[in-house]
This record gives structure tokens, sequence and C-alpha cells, in this order.
């Protein structure tokens, strides 16, 4: 049987990949599709790499050895999906350290949840809990990608997720049965993260308006992606006696989520680089990458 | 071993897995930040485990672990050196697993069989952390800033061990014998790493569940 | 700068193959080792790994099928028209 041959033409590829059609590496592709690709990929790299920043100093002060095992592990699997995506991106023609330069210049982009600052024991639940979901929801949907060797290492993955959100979970659990002050911080911390939960998925452009999706890297709409969202966890929320600040929220007779509008405005000043924590973060990496550099160079030489 | 030098090898093994889990997002290769955060949960584990057989069946490790007050932590100062900076970081690894196999090593003949097991299990753990120790003081030798760091931390290194075990850490290590930064003392850094450590657990109650 | 790319291929379990599992940037074999040991390995989700340089690698991608050579594959042989044939002289159709 002759192998599919991609069709080395803008349109036929498009009608490929709308039905399912998988490329690999060293397949050709439209120059925008390459572009739209690198730089979705290595948004994705950049966030696993930030999302680190927010809660690896909360590892320091778990307040149990078992949290602190089970914290360090999280964020070791959010490394560890770093490099996976970041080898993709550097497959695909872009080096790591380019890359990583374009991170810390504030070049490229990550999610906006990781410029906002942690306060609390409480963020760490309500990330390790809701932010993890928001993204394991976008990232399930990305197990469809029509590129392939992201779609591959989707699903490893999407495995080592599966612990985080139970982990984020039975955080809040003991807190919501502990103290009333327990209680309190995860409201509290509740509070905060809503806003930037709420805008996690980019705003509704209709699906066949956004390119992610004509092109099938993404296989989901932003709003289908909220929707599943708030379908899932204001239940798991409210069911805990907690409040979702939110007095628009409701489920509509046919199933659909009503909400507040979401701050728009507030995403892309945050994306564009400047939230609450945007410059410290990018500074802190930097100041590592820079230090560090001797060691790439003795590591790395011939 | 009495239970005075088993709570300071869990107490080396807590703080320098603290130490290197502060390595956890920004060590100087992604693939080395995995490796290496896998070290430190091992030590956090090893800790625990050595807490747990101190503490009997019915105790509590974490009390043990994170409800003393600085002074009655009985960690070598040679772990308690904040030391964000890979050469002082990977010297400080290797010393400290070269003076650790000594350690262990003689652990695994204790008269009683839980340590003896106990210091079985770690020794078959630490087997890859030498090996990484080994690979990196390899790559890093000729380094000068390297160098260097050993040279530094070497009387700490030697603070490890009690005074009858030091002799096979020189000739393995193949420095000159200087005057220990001995066990028993404890540096400025520790104050501030157990405040940090303590705060969250501090915040509620003794016996609040997290 | 382009370093050495090391390819991974796991072994989930005894008796399963290896399978391509991803990649790792290494100076050497025992870099690649300690690195994918942990990427590929922490979680006991592998039992055994072959590192392998990606040079070392070939890739094999096109095969020529000019002349329809499918009487020695199983989808050039169809055997339903004639089976039925067959079935009806001997009085068998319908017998299951």
């Amino acid at each position: 049987m002759a192998a599919v041959e991609i069709p080395r033409d803008e349109q036929a590829f498009l009608e490929y990949v709308q039905a399912g059609g998988q490329v690999e590496t060293t397949d050709w592709m439209p120059d925008d599709y390459r572009a739209k690709l690198i730089k979705f990929i290595e948004m994705h790299g950049n966030s696993e790499l930030m999302g680190v920043l927010p809660e690896r100093e909360w590892i320091l002060r778990a307040p149990t050895l078992q949290r602190k095992l089970a914290l360090t592990a999280k964020v070791q699997d959010e490394v560890g999906h770093a490099q996976l995506i970041y080898r993709v991106v550097e497959d695909l023609g872009k080096p790591r350290e380019q890359c990583l330069a374009d991170l810390v210049d504030g070049k490229a982009k990550f999610h906006n949840v990781f410029h906002y600052p942690t306060k609390t024991w409480g963020d760490v639940g309500v990330i390790a809990w809701l932010v993890d979901a928001a993204a394991i929801i976008s990232q399930k949907a990305l197990l469809k990608c029509s590129y392939a060797p992201y779609a591959r290492i989707m699903k490893k993955i999407c495995w080592e997720e599966s612990f985080h959100i139970l982990h984020g979970r039975d955080v809040i659990l003991a807190m919501v049965t502990g103290t009333p002050k327990q209680f309190e911080l995860v409201q509290e911390a509740l509070d905060r993260w809503w806003g930037p939960l709420m805008q996690f998925h980019g705003n509704p452009i209709p699906k066949n308006e956004d390119p992610m999706y004509l092109w099938r890297i993404k296989s989901q709409g932003n709003e289908e992606a909220r929707q599943q969202f708030l379908e899932g966890y204001v239940p798991q929320i409210r069911e805990l006696g907690l409040e979702v600040p939110d007095p628009k929220l409701r489920r509509r007779d046919d199933g659909a989520w009503e909400y507040s509008e979401p701050n728009w405005a507030e995403l892309k000043h945050v994306v564009t680089g400047h939230g609450p924590k945007t410059e410290e973060r990018l500074a802190f990496r930097r100041r590592f990458l820079e230090q560090e550099q001797w060691v790439r160079d003795a590591v790395l030489a011939a | 071993m009495n239970e005075q030098a088993l709570l300071g090898l869990a107490d080396d093994e807590l703080v320098l897995g603290w130490r290197d889990s502060e390595w956890t997002g920004i060590a100087p290769l992604l693939e080395e930040d995995v490796a290496f955060s896998s070290i430190a949960q091992n030590e956090i584990g090893h800790a625990r485990a050595v807490y747990e057989l101190i503490v009997g069946a019915d105790g509590d490790a974490d009390a043990l672990a994170l409800d003393r007050e600085p002074e009655e932590y009985r960690c070598a100062p040679l772990v308690e050196l904040h030391l964000l900076d890979w050469a002082h970081t990977i010297a400080r690894r290797w010393l400290y697993e070269v003076a650790d196999e000594i350690r262990i090593t003689a652990l695994k003949e204790d008269p009683d069989a839980a340590t003896a097991g106990l210091a079985a299990k770690i020794d078959r753990e630490e087997a890859y952390h030498r090996m990484h120790a080994e690979m990196w003081h390899e790559r890093l030798r000729e380094e000068p800033c390297f160098r260097q760091a050993v040279e530094e931390l070497w009387p700490y290194a030697l603070g490890v061990l009690p005074a009858e075990l030091r002799g096979e850490l020189v000739e393995r290590v193949g420095l000159v014998e200087v005057e220990p930064i001995d066990r028993g003392g404890h540096t400025e850094e520790l104050a501030l790493l157990w405040e940090e450590m303590t705060m969250v657990r501090r915040s509620a109650p003794s016996g609040a569940q997290w | 700068m382009s370093e050495p790319v090391w390819e991974v291929f796991r072994k989930e379990r005894r008796g399963a193959a290896f399978e391509h599992a991803g990649s790792v940037v290494a100076p050497d074999a025992d870099f690649a080792e300690a690195w994918a040991r942990e990427q590929y390995g922490r979680r006991g989700e592998s039992v055994a790994l072959w590192l392998v340089p990606r040079e070392a690698i070939r890739d094999v991608e096109d095969w020529a099928d000019e002349f329809d050579l499918k009487y020695r594959r199983v989808d050039g042989y169809s055997i339903k028209a004639r089976l039925k044939e067959a079935r009806e002289r001997a009085g068998t159709a319908g017998t299951g």
C-alpha cells in the first residue's frame, strides 16, 4: 500500500487536516501552518515553565512531608512537560535557546494564570485543582491535534496530569473540613482566581473564525472548553459549601452556563506582559538562565 | 546507631532535600531539572522513612520533622547552606553522596534489623544519586569554579561524618584533611530556612489537618 | 547550536515491544541515561529503555507499488461471490 502523500498545496492540505489527516515532522506543510503551530506549541511550553514559578515557593512551605512530595512531583511534571513540548518546537525548527530567550525578553506569550501572585496555601489547592482542570480540558482536546508529534506528547502529558487534579482536590478537601480559618483561605483564594479562570480559555471566537481550529491544531472552540469547565467543576465547588464569586453564574435549562462577561481587556493586558507578577517572574528566570549559561556550555560543548 | 545519630541522618536528608528542591524549575537544563527533582524527592522520602522508624508505627513523623525549634535539629551545617549556584550545588551533592555512602554502609551493619533494613533500601536508591553525582563531577572537574566550590565545602563535608569515619572520606575525595565544621552547631541560614519551611504549618493550631 | 538528540524507546512491560517514546538532548550516553530514566520512568511506567543517537537512525519512508501486486496481500482476495456460488451448488447456502 502506497504511503499517504501530503498534498503540497495549501487548500488541499487544509482539506486533508480537516478530514482528520495527520502531519509528521518531515512532511510538507504550508508556511502559515508551521508558523502558527510553532507559536501555539511554544506558548504551551512557556506556560508550563512559567507555571512552575508560582508553585515552587509553596514546595518549600508545604505543611506536611506528604504534601511536599506531592507538590514537588506535580511541579516536576510541569518541567517535564516543558521539556517534551520544547523538543517538539525544536524539531519544527526553533531552537530551545531561542524560545527561552524570547520568553525572558518578553517577546513570547504564556497563559494568563501564571502572571498572578500566589498568596496562601489556599492558592496551592485552587491552582492544582481548578487551574489544572481548565488546562486539562484544553489538553485533552489537543490529543486530536493534526500535528502528530504534538498529539503524541499530549498523551503522556494527560496521563501525568491525572494525579494533579486529585492532589489539588485533596488539598482543598483537607482545608474545607479543617478549621474555619482554613475554609476561609480556600474561599478567599477562589475569589481571587475565578476571574483569571474564566478568562483562561480565551475569548469566544467562533470555531470557524479561529485559524487554530481551521488547521485542526485545536479541535475545540474556546467557548466549548469553558462550558466544559463550568459543567464539570461548578457543581464540585458548590458541593463543598464554597461560593463562586459570580452572581450571574447559572445553568440554563438547555444545559448551557450563563456567566458575567469575563474581563477580556484584563486578559489581553496580562498576556501581553503586564500581569502583576510578569516582570518579576521573567526577571527571575532571566537571572538563572544567564547565571547558569556556563553549565550548558560545559555540558553541551563537544 | 543511636537515636540522635539517626535523627542527624533524617535531618540531613530533610534539609538537603529542601535545598535541592529549590532548584525545581530553575536548573540549568530542563532534562536535569526533572532528574534533580527526583533526587530531592528521594531525599525527603528517606527522611520520612527514618523519622517513621524513630517515632514508631503510631507516631507522627510530620511532627518530628516539622514541629521542632531550629536549635533542636541535628543536621550537619553542610546541608543548611543556601547555595543557589550550580557549581556549589553539585559540589555539595557530590561530597554529600560520598560521605553518605560511608555512613549508610556502616548503618547496613546495624544490630537493629529494622534500621539495617532501612539502610539497605536507602542504599539501593542512593546508587542512582551516586551515578548522577559522579556524572556531573566528571563533567565539571576541570572547571575552576567547581574545584573552588569543592574546596570551600570540604570542611563542611567532613562535618557530616563522625570522626572515626572521616579517614575514608579523605581517601575517597583526595583532599587533605582539615578542621571540620562539625555537626552540633548551626549556620544562620538554618533559621531562615526553618522560618519558610514551617510558616504554613505554624499558621494553624497543632494537629490541624492539611 | 545543535546539540545531540537521543531518541528514547521504552518497553512498557515484559513481553511488550519497545516503542518510540520521545527524545532528550544530552551530550553523551551517561547523561542521556540519567535524564531519560527520569523523564520516561519515574512513575514506573517503563521496564526498559533503549537510547539511540538520532543520527544512528536510518529513516525509511517510501516504497514503490507501481504494478499493483495485490496477489500477495489479504486485500487482493475477494472470495465472497465465488463462495456464495459454491454453497448454492452444494446446497449448503444459508446453513452458516
